[in-house]
């Protein structure tokens, strides 16, 4: 935990730092008659972001913060499981959006969660990961006509576009 | 006698069909999402606010206040039955609501709980009625100089009262600000902040991005590690003596939900503040007032009725600095002042003048939402308990799911689904290291407004600060938020004073 926690502050304090040079592409200064620059906001925000890693620091050096004090781990082997596991998937979904479309990464992160993570039975899994596409459908591309993306299966969905749109 | 006749009209409007509909979809969601451990309000106004475009703005934030309010009566259910709180909100009706049920008087609990959040409800949407029209009366003469103030004291309540760690919360709150300044500069017109060139930042970060990310993937996330193991669920038995005997009750502890309405309703109003705080005060104070406190924490009914009036009675307050100013007084009347923004309506004192049918109509879908949320709540016990053993292996890829589909609808671009789980990801690791996230969520929805009104105040004093403190209501607005801010800094202070104090009594 205590390793996480200045890992963290010191990774965010660069963020800060770039935050603070890319809004200095824009005038952060004062111009006559138009008042503070475009990038005068986001800079000193992110100065004080800056600032504010460095407190972190500051109370870490002190242990005078929890995660700071803390010896756990930050995460112990069952958070780090679940974590690769579920992040890992959606990860993959997000992924695959591009390739097979909503409509195929979705039935398949179900059916991965459902069955393997949850150990639900076939006929569960088989029911949800067939029903969410089918309502998220007539939803969204049906009902409020904005069109998901359906990659290189978008040819399957011509007949069922010619019905519903 | 006019404000009558206003929210007569806006009966009109929330007794139409469609928004009647609306209002018992919406409770029903609500007290679905709100009886969930691990999901609160919040969850259900981010993921869900993507699927109001199908109707129009009014029955869209009818709908999200309809399940703002559900979750709020619903957060009690598991507190009881489980002993897990369904939501932050409700962790001080596991206090006594809990013992009640392993004495084996869970349906006691639950309806003395559902009794109490419509009374707190009520009370409470009776006091924004009265409160809000001479509120927003006097915010219409605000400039940009009061808005400006407004703001800095709804970021300095999240330091001066949260009680999370003081760096990481102005850390969150600048990041969010700053996210809210990537794209287009309003003013200039120039991009900015467009991070390694990619085109998708140039239309800015939608606030859905990170609302969902934080609260639809990080939030998940963190529930999966902590609800590790199954927990005992008791039983309730609903009979009509039980029932008649529950009301009894809730006569006997006519204090315990006076006090918890009233303080409620006041506490919510605060930003940062809001229902958590406010039921856990109002729990104190009717311990503190109770002839039999020592009963407190065994199975008191005035322990379950004082928090439950207390947070449904918050929700509403926390509307009325959102509907009033425009400023909101917790991430879950963000994420409804953000949605406003996409409906096109201007939040702060003029929807009060030109939209009168929005705004009266929501008031008024108040009072329809807080019945349905009682009846629904009572009639429906037991299938909320069945609901209850729904495992979240099925509930958490469905959410996952619903915040792909939600990220990417507002502005159906991939890049926001990619950015919204970095953000998901991100909000996990930095809420295991205390970083608190509400304040950037509300600090992405409010950047757009505030900096606007800090640039143009600038440009009319010609870069003089001083003109913050010097005109007469933003003055004394800067003040207390300067009191708020330095506020936890005299805390140390404070304790040292005690610890020599008591020191001395020892010695």
């Amino acid at each position: 935990m205590r390793r996480a926690e200045i890992v963290t502050a010191s990774l965010m304090a660069l963020f800060s730092v770039y935050l603070m040079w890319k809004s200095a592409e824009l005038p952060i200064g004062w111009i006559t008659d138009e008042g503070p620059g475009g990038g005068a906001f986001s800079f000193w925000l992110s100065a004080v972001m800056l600032i504010c890693c460095i407190w972190t620091m500051f109370n870490w050096y002190h242990r005078s913060t929890p995660p700071s004090k803390s010896k756990d781990p930050f995460m112990d082997a069952f958070a780090l499981r679940m974590f690769l596991l579920v992040g890992g998937a959606v990860t993959i979904m997000i992924g695959l959006v591009h390739f097979i479309g909503m409509y195929g990464s979705i039935p398949l992160f179900l059916l991965f969660y459902l069955r393997f993570l949850g150990g639900h039975s076939w006929v569960a899994t088989i029911l949800i990961s067939l029903a969410a596409p089918i309502i998220i459908f007539f939803f969204f591309d049906v009902a409020l006509r904005i069109v998901l993306p359906k990659g290189y299966l978008e040819p399957l969905f011509y007949p069922l576009y010619s019905i519903f749109l | 006698m006019e404000i009558l006749g206003l929210l007569y009209d806006g009966f009109l409007i929330a007794l139409q069909p469609l928004n009647i509909t609306v209002v018992i979809i919406g409770v029903v969601v609500g007290l679905f999402i709100g009886a969930m451990p691990g999901l609160g309000s919040v969850n259900g106004v981010a993921i869900l606010l993507p699927m109001t475009f199908l109707v129009p703005p009014t029955s869209a934030i009818i709908f999200l206040a309809a399940l703002y309010y559900g979750a709020m009566y619903g957060g009690a259910i598991s507190s009881i039955m489980l002993g897990i709180p369904g939501a932050s909100t409700a962790v001080a009706t596991t206090f006594d609501g809990r013992p009640l049920a392993l004495k084996g008087l869970a349906d006691k609990a639950l309806i003395t709980a559902a009794v109490a959040s419509f009374i707190g409800g009520t009370v409470s949407v009776i006091l924004f009625t009265g409160f809000a029209p001479p509120l927003a009366n006097i915010a219409l003469d605000f400039g940009d100089h009061e808005i400006f103030a407004l703001m800095l004291v709804a970021f300095a309540t999240f330091v001066g009262l949260s009680g999370d760690d003081i760096p990481k919360t102005i850390f969150s709150i600048c990041i969010g600000l700053v996210f809210s300044a990537v794209g287009l500069d309003i003013m200039s017109g120039e991009p900015r902040l467009v991070f390694f060139d990619i085109i998708g930042f140039m239309h800015g970060i939608n606030f859905l991005v990170l609302a969902i990310g934080i609260y639809g993937i990080g939030e998940m996330m963190w529930t999966i590690e902590n609800n590790r193991g199954d927990s005992a669920m008791s039983k309730a038995v609903l009979t009509l003596n039980g029932f008649m005997d529950s009301i009894r009750d809730i006569g006997r502890t006519w204090i315990a939900w006076t006090t918890g309405s009233f303080l409620g309703f006041f506490v919510g109003i605060l930003p940062a503040a809001g229902a958590t705080p406010g039921s856990l005060m109002a729990y104190g104070v009717a311990k503190m007032t109770s002839k039999d406190s020592d009963n407190f924490g065994k199975g008191e009914v005035a322990g379950v009725v004082a928090p439950e009036s207390a947070n449904n009675s918050a929700s509403t307050g926390a509307l009325l600095p959102m509907l009033t100013l425009g400023i909101p007084g917790s991430p879950t009347t963000a994420i409804l002042l953000g949605g406003m923004v996409i409906w096109g309506l201007v939040p702060g004192p003029l929807l009060f003048v030109e939209q009168k049918e929005f705004v009266w109509g929501l008031i008024a879908s108040l009072y329809v939402a807080n019945l349905f949320s009682l009846l629904i709540n009572v009639a429906f016990i037991p299938l909320f308990l069945w609901v209850l053993k729904m495992p979240f292996t099925i509930l958490a890829p469905i959410i996952f799911v619903l915040s792909l589909v939600g990220g990417y609808s507002p502005t159906q671009d991939m890049h926001d689904v990619w950015l919204m789980l970095i953000f998901g990801v991100g909000a996990y690791l930095m809420r295991k290291l205390d970083y608190p996230l509400a304040p950037a969520v509300l600090a992405i929805v409010l950047g757009p407004i505030a900096e606007p009104a800090l640039r143009q105040s600038l440009l009319i004093s010609n870069g003089d600060f001083s003109v913050f403190f010097t005109r007469p209501i933003s003055g004394p607005i800067m003040v207390i938020a300067i009191i708020l801010l330095i506020m936890p800094a005299l805390k140390p202070l404070k304790n040292k004073f005690f610890a020599k104090g008591e020191g001395k009594k020892t010695s």
